[in-house]
């Protein structure tokens, strides 16, 4: 199951990258979503999968699964939540103002 | 602490203090207050002064970072102590001086500030006995130096004068720091003393001339020797004090210290010879020559610092070669050339100090440094033409005053090197003497023009009419000092050499026995060599003065675009534009490419690094069984995100988005993260809805415009990193060289109270973590209010 996890965190990562290389702003902030999933999954697969128990202490009396990855993936969904949503809104604003979502053409400053 | 290691700290300590408490005070107390520092650090070096003089050093060490052999090792020996003297004696005449010649409207606090801390960092130098120490403060003195040129940064020749020297030396500095890290290799400690317990040792090993190089070049471009010298002048835009303290009598000796500190590690060489002694001539004849053509009574002073720094280093240039023969009878006579050295530097900081202190007297109180200005001052100034007479007296060379005994002893020195038949000076050896005469010859000239035309002659009329007077007797103390220390030691040499140049000859001569390397010094030794030498300097330098006007052309031989300024001009703006467009070349303002950049220097990096490494490994054998609905759910999001790289619409786009965010929230069901499966799926949601919420206001999705063969490259560059992560998780995933800590929070329920491990991670064990993730989301959340609240006011909003 770990190598299989590890070859589709691969794809999710190469799609990730191809996104976010793109010119299009909105397939920009799509491809960090599924680098984020990416990670996400690669924390969880490197602690171990199906090693153990639910880590609910009321559920089971052990062995648990490893619950430290758990704990810092439950952390980066929130960060990535809030990243995304601030992207978004950055994008709307910048296509407000340029009337452009090209990132070629945004580039540069006034003072240039 | 002791009081070696005091003494370098205290002006620190009272350069962080003058900011404190300069407001509380009446603006004229803060030089009398600062004053108080160099006179008494002065009065405690002289204390050491008898035990030096019967052979003690001093020396204690403060650990600092041992593990890498970098000690706050101090050392007093003779050497040191001349300098150290030098440093706290000029200053404390210096600030003296500056208390009456500087205005009370000037930002004083900044002044003594950076002074202390330029004398701070000087005696550091002079003290310290390990390489890495000394660097520190060395570049310090650049520091501050650069700081004191531009303290009066309004003014544009200041900043430029300022960074010029700032270049110039802090290069040589780092050159130094690359020869210091060679003798380190070689030795294995950065202790001076250490490194000349083992000089044999290094000696042939390939990296002492490239060493011994590097070094000189610090001390080179330090001490103002050609071709570096191009600073020194431009240095002058500094207040006059600070030209007579930082850039006569002590920062721009360091190189001078330097050389003399490492002529027993490297003086036995023949290319440490020639480049010391050579390029000291060169600089003398080159900085004399060009003092005859100035206008600026500074910049005479300036070139003539330049030239006498040339006379002091080649000086111990010459005195090398006893390192070479080694301890002999007949050999200790060229130690003498070292003796002259020292001698002349103490010499040049007399009456240089109290030149430049006349120039300030002058620019003061007439208003003007330009001698086709100037003229007939003595009526008017009388003492600061005392001063100047018997300054200038002493630099050309003439008895009564310690330029002469000097002087002589340089012309004997030349003399006596020709005799020798080693380093081939038998050939080109003669050339010595005769830079040095016509050298001196220039000299003269100079001295003559700064009496001459500044107090000789008749007054112009511009002058008189601003009804000059002469300079408060507080200025007028330092420079008197200064011409009476001119004077007394002409008569009474031998104390000094007795007391203060023979332990300094112990520290560079360390294997010569000491009591025959102190001369006698007489200002009358018999119908020598020397004496016609100086003879002749005057008979001929007379001449050449009174028929200047025919002999000036020589200057117009040169074409203008070739001076070593304009060459340092050309390099300067060359770089800086060489810079800005290698700059303007990756800095192209596309995302893109700066995603590029990093994709492509991680798969370099870390993918390289594994390949040398032969890291990649892959053991399945104790992978978790794969179920068959499983390997769907794996086809699925694979599916969906290919999916998505070819979406026409962003509907489309967000949607398969989507699956794939659900499918990894499965993911998390199926490997026992019960928690983070709800927040997945609530997270995704949201998200999915944002995101068609913000279409509204944006563009419908166009085909990529990237030509085919970026979206090529670009593709190739994902799948090398996708396949870089994927063989790195392989190789790293059953890795288990640490234990894991995991099963400390399993006792939750013990420790934090709950029985959802991964909530007690999150709320009790790493709460702050959390703490912060509410930050984070918080700023955001904040951010993305104020975009959307935000009614632009300047050009550009199309609709709100």
């Amino acid at each position: 199951m770990e190598s299989l996890m590890m070859i589709l965190i691969g794809v999710l990562v190469a799609v990730g990258i191809y996104l976010v290389l793109s010119r299009n702003i909105i397939r920009v902030i799509l491809g960090t979503a599924i680098l984020s999933h990416a990670v996400h999954l690669l924390i969880l697969t490197m602690g171990g999968l199906k090693k153990g128990d639910v880590p609910l202490l009321s559920q089971s009396k052990g062995p648990f699964t490893d619950a430290l990855p758990q704990a810092l993936i439950l952390t980066a969904i929130v960060i990535s939540f809030a990243t995304t949503a601030f992207l978004l809104v950055l994008a709307y604003r910048t296509y407000k103002t340029n009337g452009s979502d090209d990132l070629q053409e945004l580039r540069g400053m006034s003072d240039e | 602490m002791t009081i070696e290691i005091a003494i370098i700290l205290i002006p620190f300590i009272m350069a962080a203090l003058i900011p404190l408490f300069y407001r509380r005070l009446q603006r004229k107390f803060i030089g009398w207050i600062v004053l108080v520092i160099p006179v008494s650090l002065f009065l405690i070096l002289t204390t050491y002064i008898p035990r030096i003089a019967n052979g003690e050093a001093f020396s204690h060490t403060y650990e600092w970072i041992p593990s890498f052999n970098i000690n706050f090792t101090t050392y007093i020996d003779g050497l040191s102590l001349i300098f150290s003297l030098l440093i706290t004696g000029v200053g404390s005449l210096v600030i003296l001086y500056s208390i009456f010649y500087l205005s009370m409207k000037e930002s004083l606090h900044h002044f003594y500030c950076y002074l202390l801390l330029f004398m701070g960092a000087m005696l550091g130098v002079v003290f310290s006995d390990n390489l890495m120490v000394l660097y520190a403060f060395w570049e310090l003195t650049s520091v501050s130096s650069f700081l004191l040129i531009a303290f009066w940064h309004h003014r544009k020749a200041s900043r430029a004068g300022a960074r010029k020297s700032m270049t110039i030396t802090v290069s040589g500095g780092l050159s130094m720091l690359l020869g210091f890290l060679m003798l380190y290799t070689m030795t294995g400690t950065f202790s001076i003393r250490e490194i000349l317990e083992n000089v044999d040792k290094i000696s042939e090993q390939a990296l002492f001339i490239p060493a011994l190089v590097l070094i000189l070049l610090g001390a080179f471009t330090k001490s103002a020797q050609f071709p570096f010298h191009i600073w020194l002048p431009d240095a002058m835009e500094a207040p006059t004090p600070v030209s007579a303290y930082l850039h006569s009598a002590t920062m721009v000796k360091a190189g001078i210290y330097l050389v003399a500190r490492f002529t027993p590690v490297f003086g036995g060489e023949m290319i440490w010879f020639w480049a010391v002694t050579g390029v000291g001539l060169i600089t003398l004849f080159w900085g004399s020559f060009n003092a005859v053509r100035q206008y600026d009574l500074k910049a005479i002073l300036a070139y003539s610092t330049v030239s006498q720094l040339g006379l002091i280093m080649s000086l111990l240039g010459l005195g090398s070669v006893a390192v070479h023969l080694g301890y002999s009878t007949s050999s200790v006579i060229y130690t003498q050339a070292t003796f002259a050295a020292l001698f002349h530097l103490i010499n040049h900081s007399t009456f240089k100090g109290a030149l430049f202190m006349m120039v300030g007297i002058v620019d003061h109180e007439i208003g003007t440094r330009d001698i086709r200005r100037l003229g007939g001052l003595m009526s008017i100034l009388p003492f600061t033409f005392t001063i100047a007479l018997i300054g200038c007296f002493s630099m050309a060379g003439l008895p009564p005053f310690n330029g002469f005994l000097s002087k002589e002893m340089f012309f004997a020195a030349t003399v006596k090197i020709t005799k020798l038949d080693i380093y081939s000076i038998e050939s080109i050896g003669i050339l010595i003497p005769v830079i040095a005469w016509v050298a001196s010859v220039l000299t003269f000239i100079y001295c003559v023009i700064i009496v001459s035309k500044t107090f000789l002659g008749k007054i112009k009329p511009d002058i008189s009419e601003k009804n000059p007077h002469e300079a408060p007797v507080g200025m007028l103390i330092s420079p008197f000092v200064l011409i009476g220390l001119v004077i007394i030691i002409f008569f009474f040499p031998n104390i000094l050499g007795e007391y203060i140049l023979r332990p300094a000859m112990a520290s560079v001569y360390p294997t010569f026995p000491l009591a025959e390397m102190t001369p006698h010094i007489h200002p009358w030794h018999g119908f020598k060599p020397e004496l016609f030498m100086t003879i002749g300097v005057i008979l001929i330098g007379i001449l050449l003065y009174r028929y200047k006007k025919y002999w000036m052309k020589i200057y117009r031989i040169f074409p203008q675009q070739w001076t070593l300024n304009a060459i340092y001009e050309k390099v300067i703006t060359s770089s800086e534009n060489m810079s800005e467009s290698i700059t303007k070349r990756y800095m192209t303002g596309n995302l893109m490419h700066y995603f590029v950049y990093i994709y492509v220097s991680f798969v370099v990096i870390v993918a390289g690094t594994f390949l040398v490494l032969e890291a990649f490994t892959w053991d399945p054998s104790s992978d978790a069984p794969v179920e068959n609905y499983e390997l769907l759910l794996v086809f699925v999001a694979i599916f969906a995100s290919f999916a998505l790289l070819f979406a026409k619409s962003r509907i489309t786009a967000v949607l398969l988005n989507g699956v794939v965010g659900y499918a990894v929230a499965f993911f998390f069901v199926i490997f026992r993260a019960p928690d983070l499966a709800l927040t997945q799926l609530v997270v995704e949601s949201v998200t999915t809805a944002l995101y068609l919420i913000c279409f509204k206001y944006l563009a419908e999705l166009k085909p990529e415009p990237s030509s085919r063969k970026t979206k090529l490259s670009n593709g190739l560059i994902s799948i090398l990193v996708g396949s870089t992560v994927t063989l790195i998780g392989l190789a790293v995933v059953n890795y288990e060289k640490f234990n894991s800590i995991s099963s400390y929070f399993e006792d939750s329920y013990n420790l934090a109270g709950g029985k959802n491990i991964v909530n007690t991670i999150l709320g009790d064990f790493r709460a702050f973590d959390t703490m912060l993730e509410v930050v984070v989301l918080f700023i955001a959340g904040l951010g993305v209010y104020t975009l959307i609240k935000l009614k632009a006011s300047k050009k550009g909003d199309a609709d709100t």
